[in-house]
């Protein structure tokens, strides 16, 4: 086998999914040169042919990665990003590729549509956790797909590990239970969570808007909530109204204006 | 990249010369993102795809032109609206550039 150790380092941590960036010169000199960003702490392997440049790309890769951006930047040969610096200097061409963990998608409530809601996220990438305080129901037999099935109420799974949730990551209840809806809306609205969908019909909708405004939730805060969740696209069968949350979750993350439940009114099977 | 090194793990273990071609630029519809990735052997097994199937035959022939040293590890471009383009377009009307070198790093 050929000698290849930031390639072997680069593998292992993706097939690991850890969050590694690997920087590519590809225009200027020493194309092909290679830089690897962790974001252990550890100093990066290889170097771009200056330590500056390198300092300088390392930064920024860290950036890139944390948005799971990949794409070309270009820099001065010592590293200069400003244009005044880089009057009259060769552009540097790299190639930022950006290996960040899968996106997480938290379920609370082991209801039948969760089990199709956990394939469909399944297929987009998601690291799914099924989340419910019913040990009968959240079982890993029942939701073999998903990653992890913690028996637990909301707001101790947010305590442990709400930090950890992302403008990337989502978390969809399903549970239409009160006492189960209250806690793990207030829970994923104290977090940086990029959707927080919640199920229902109308009705259930408006009377846990009135309990989640009864403890303390302000309608500013509550406009972050999609719901009732999912896009308008006539869905009945769990797995039809698992693809309209999904592609709600990806339509919101595009910025792109398509019919949301959340922005109707009327029956949702209509 | 990570749906080809179980590929890339094997051909290496059997001691074959790989080049990788990866998307680090689009240009309008672009069918895959910057960081899709596609792994040529010398003895021209293929895996992976940095299009929707319209250019791979034309990367082929650009991985295995670095492989026996005909080319230099490069940017090269596919696409109908840039001039310097190879022949080979892709279908959406799109451009993208692929940077394409051997995988010895």
């Amino acid at each position: 086998m050929s000698d290849a150790p930031i390639f072997d380092r680069y593998a292992a941590l993706i097939e690991a999914e850890e969050p590694v960036a690997l920087a590519t010169v590809i225009d200027g000199p020493h194309v092909g040169a290679k830089l690897l960003v962790t974001t252990d702490g550890a100093d990066p392997i290889g170097s771009l042919g200056h330590p500056e440049l390198d300092r300088v790309v390392g930064r920024d890769a860290l950036a890139e990665l944390e948005a799971a951006r990949s794409g070309v930047r270009s820099y001065g040969p010592e590293g200069q990003t400003t244009p005044e610096d880089l009057v009259d200097q060769p552009t540097i061409r790299v190639f930022v590729e950006s290996h960040a963990p899968p996106p997480q998608m938290w379920i609370f409530g082991a209801v039948d549509f969760t089990a199709a809601l956990a394939r469909v996220a399944k297929v987009l990438g998601y690291r799914v956790t099924v989340c419910d305080a019913r040990e009968v129901f959240a079982t890993k037999r029942r939701f073999p797909m998903a990653d992890a099935v913690r028996v637990t109420w909301p707001t101790p799974m947010f305590d442990e590990l709400g930090a950890d949730l992302t403008p990337r990551d989502a978390v969809c209840i399903l549970t239409h239970d009160p006492k189960f809806d209250v806690p793990a809306v207030q829970g994923a609205l104290a977090t940086r969570v990029g959707y927080i969908g919640v199920m229902g019909s109308r009705k259930t909708h408006a009377k846990r808007m009135e309990r989640l405004a009864d403890v303390g939730l302000t309608s500013e805060q509550l406009d972050r909530l999609l719901s009732p969740i999912g896009l308008d696209i006539g869905a009945r069968t769990p797995e039809e109204t698992a693809v309209s949350i999904c592609a709600e979750i990806i339509a919101r993350r595009t910025g792109k204006m398509v019919p949301s439940l959340k922005d109707s009114t009327g029956p949702i099977h209509s | 990249m990570k749906d080809l090194l179980g590929d890339i793990a094997r051909w290496r273990a059997a001691g074959e010369r790989i080049a990788v071609a990866r998307v680090v630029d689009i240009e309008g519809s672009g069918p895959r993102l910057p960081g899709a990735a596609m792994a040529v052997t010398e003895s021209g097994e293929v895996a992976g795809s940095v299009s929707g199937g319209c250019v791979e035959g034309a990367v082929v022939g650009e991985a295995l032109s670095i492989l026996d040293g005909t080319t230099e590890p490069r940017v090269v471009t596919f696409g109908y609206s840039d001039d310097e383009a190879f022949a080979v377009g892709l279908t959406c009307g799109g451009t993208i550039h692929l940077f394409i070198e051997e995988l010895a790093w």
